[in-house]
């Protein structure tokens, strides 16, 4: 028999059993559905970490030297905690020289952050991210203000009481007031806002609008760094991306020389890049996606049980047919072929339908809540691949059985 | 008996007798089937029935032989196995000179499909599929292209003047109707036999008439008819009759000794 015939022959089955087909479509469809709908969500938050997040947060072609990591990947051992917390810090009297081995066309600033009650007489107090900087903080995070000024070079030279503030804070501590011109009050100093700051955002409901920036030398720091002379960190920014493997190197032989680290000591202090984020984030993905084919292929597998069930039902009450086709020259071949497909047209079919609900179903979740998703083009084959798979996986096994029935014994039943 | 049968040629014993005593040489083309020996067991959940004990037995193209006997004589095993649905425990098999009891599943579908027309008592027709599906299958698992299955599954159809009703599914057609479509079935790939179990079982007596009619027409035209029955009367119909008891042959003769041994 020829291959045309077997589709042709499974197609007539499936029109005349179409309860039986609907069911077994089904078993496939709800897999695959979940299969693609999980998978956009977390591809969704892929995107939008990597994209939003990830791309505010941390400045292209930067990196930032600090003496332990901010971001730890994965679980953090006491030894490396206690190593970590022995680690010298990083000093003021650090930047000069590495700025000195820095591109001349390098931006830098060093920083010192934390989080600070802050409070106004409008609103009530609130914790907020307080930095501290000096250098080109805000032209490397690429961020303005919207109303009011941003820091002026005297302002950052001098160290004067002024502070840009973040439009969350700005809202809850002067509701429905121009924040510009007004007095917080951080540690029991005031300061004045000279600018209400660009919108960063916020992801799964935390908000990014929630910061204060300071210029270095003003009294905010010492809340900050207590240790004299001690700062948070640095960060650099390059031109091109293929001049921050350079800088970086540069960068670490400085710090090296300062730390008088012998050859075989290791680094006691950290280089990140957005990479270094951007691993954190995979990290979490990679387990995310896990949970997300796990979660469908429970599914799967249900409706692969479903298939070889109904299959299996099917080889039984038709027990005659192929009894009657063996006897009028069907090869084993042949029965095994026309099953197969039989399971195999069904499963893809419910898996079209799977990824078309799934599709759907991603689509009313991007509208419906906040939620971002994406159906990756992969989950599509995917889908596609194991629904046809499990239901010729799920076919085999009846299939065969059909195919080495005995002729004599199998036109006997009725 | 009206019809005359008198063109249909048949084996003396003599010949015969030197087909099945040469063992295991190829017989002459010209015998369709010679069995030498043929032995059947069956292990019954412990107990073994011997269904056939050794069946010597050699047709000649054209030939119209009838295979009678009570039930549990072995005759529906003789059928199977001539038929190439089941295989022999012991004895040589040759269908057309080529020896099927040594054949594998494979070979065996494609000899049931080239060589062996097919009649079941109970039709055994696929009761979704229209009479002209049903007359197309064995064409299909042959791999005949489409357009030529039609017009030889219609062809095969007008041959049993059921032409007509070649849309009809098999709950649409009676039991004469059913059992003409099922000799189309066996007839539309040009079978070196037409096998036949019990074709009248669940007929009529007029229907039975008919059907009988039908199949000596087929043997005036010159096609290899073997025809398993229990009833006295429709072996009548055959040219040669074959009696079997307990898994042997008991007698093998012409129609007009049978029937004057019997008084018909």
């Amino acid at each position: 028999m020829k291959f045309f015939e077997a589709v042709r022959l499974a197609f007539h089955t499936i029109r005349v059993q179409k309860l039986k087909s609907f069911f077994t479509a089904l078993g496939v469809c709800i897999g695959v559905m979940f299969l693609i709908t999980v998978v956009s969500i977390v591809e969704g938050m892929g995107k939008y970490m990597e994209n939003e997040l990830v791309g505010k947060l941390i400045a292209i072609n930067s990196f930032e030297l600090r003496h332990r990591p901010s971001i730890n990947v994965g679980d953090v051992s006491r030894e490396t905690w206690l190593e970590y917390n022995r680690r010298p810090r990083i000093l003021e009297s650090d930047v000069e020289p590495v700025v000195a081995a820095l591109p001349t066309d390098a931006l830098w600033a060093m920083y010192s952050n934390g989080s600070i009650q802050v409070e106004s007489s409008f609103g009530k107090p609130r914790s907020a991210q307080v930095t501290a900087f000096d250098g080109q903080y805000l032209e490397i995070k690429k961020l303005g203000v919207t109303s009011g000024r941003s820091f002026s070079q005297v302002d950052i030279s001098t160290g004067t009481s002024v502070v840009v503030i973040g439009p969350d804070l700005a809202k809850r501590l002067f509701p429905d007031l121009n924040a510009v011109d007004r007095q917080v009050k951080i540690g029991g100093r005031y300061y004045t806002v000279i600018g209400v700051g660009e919108s960063l955002g916020s992801a799964f409901g935390m908000s990014f609008d929630n910061y204060v920036y300071a210029p270095f030398r003003s009294p905010v720091h010492r809340l900050l760094n207590p240790g004299a002379h001690q700062i948070d960190g640095m960060i650099v920014q390059v031109a091109t991306a293929e001049a921050l493997p350079d800088a970086q190197e540069a960068v670490r032989g400085v710090m090296r020389a300062r730390h008088q680290l012998r050859p075989a000591q290791k680094d006691n202090f950290v280089l990140e890049t957005s990479d270094t984020a951007l691993e954190f984030w995979n990290k979490i993905k990679s387990y995310l996606v896990l949970a997300g084919i796990a979660l469908p292929a429970i599914g799967l597998v249900v409706g692969a049980i479903v298939i070889m069930n109904i299959m299996l039902v099917a080889v039984a009450e038709r027990t005659h047919e192929i009894g009657i086709r063996k006897a009028l020259g069907a090869k084993r071949r042949d029965i095994l072929l026309q099953f197969m497909i039989e399971a195999s047209t069904l499963s893809t079919f419910g898996a079209a339908m799977g990824i078309a609900l799934g599709a759907l179903g991603a689509y009313a979740i991007r509208t419906l809540t906040p939620m971002p998703t994406y159906v990756a083009p992969w989950s599509i084959v995917v889908g596609v691949l194991i629904g046809a798979g499990v239901g010729i996986i799920s076919g085999v096994y009846p299939a065969s059985r059909a195919s080495l029935l005995d002729p004599v014994t199998a036109l006997r039943q009725e | 008996m009206t019809n005359n049968l008198e063109e249909v040629p048949m084996t003396t014993t003599a010949e015969r007798q030197a087909v099945l005593t040469a063992a295991n040489t190829a017989p002459d083309k010209d015998w369709v089937i010679v069995t030498r020996g043929l032995c059947r067991e069956y292990d019954m959940g412990g107990e073994i029935v011997r269904a056939l004990r050794g069946v010597d037995l050699a047709i000649r193209r054209n030939e119209y032989v009838a295979i009678m006997g009570p039930s549990g004589s072995g005759k529906s095993t003789l059928m199977n196995t001539i038929g190439c649905l089941d295989t022999p425990n012991s004895g040589e098999y040759w269908l057309n000179g080529q020896k099927a009891s040594e054949m594998k599943d494979d070979q065996l579908a494609r000899v049931r499909n080239k060589e062996i027309g097919f009649v079941f008592q109970t039709f055994n027709l696929l009761p979704r599929a229209t009479a002209l599906a049903n007359v197309e299958l064995p064409l299909v698992y042959a791999g005949v292209p489409s357009a030529e299955r039609h017009a030889r599954a219609k062809e095969a159809l007008e041959r049993v003047q059921l032409d007509k009703r070649m849309g009809h599914r098999p709950n649409e057609l009676s039991g004469g109707q059913r059992q003409r479509v099922a000799i189309a079935r066996a007839l539309v790939n040009r079978p070196s036999i037409l096998l036949a179990d019990e074709p009248t079982g669940n007929l009529d007596s007029t229907t039975s008439e008919e059907i009988m009619r039908v199949f000596e027409e087929l043997a005036n035209q010159g096609q290899t008819v073997i025809m398993v029955t229990h009833e006295p009367d429709i072996a009548a119909h055959a040219r040669r009759v074959v009696v079997l008891r307990d898994g042997v042959i008991a007698s093998d003769d012409r129609r007009e000794n049978f029937t004057a041994k019997l008084g018909l």
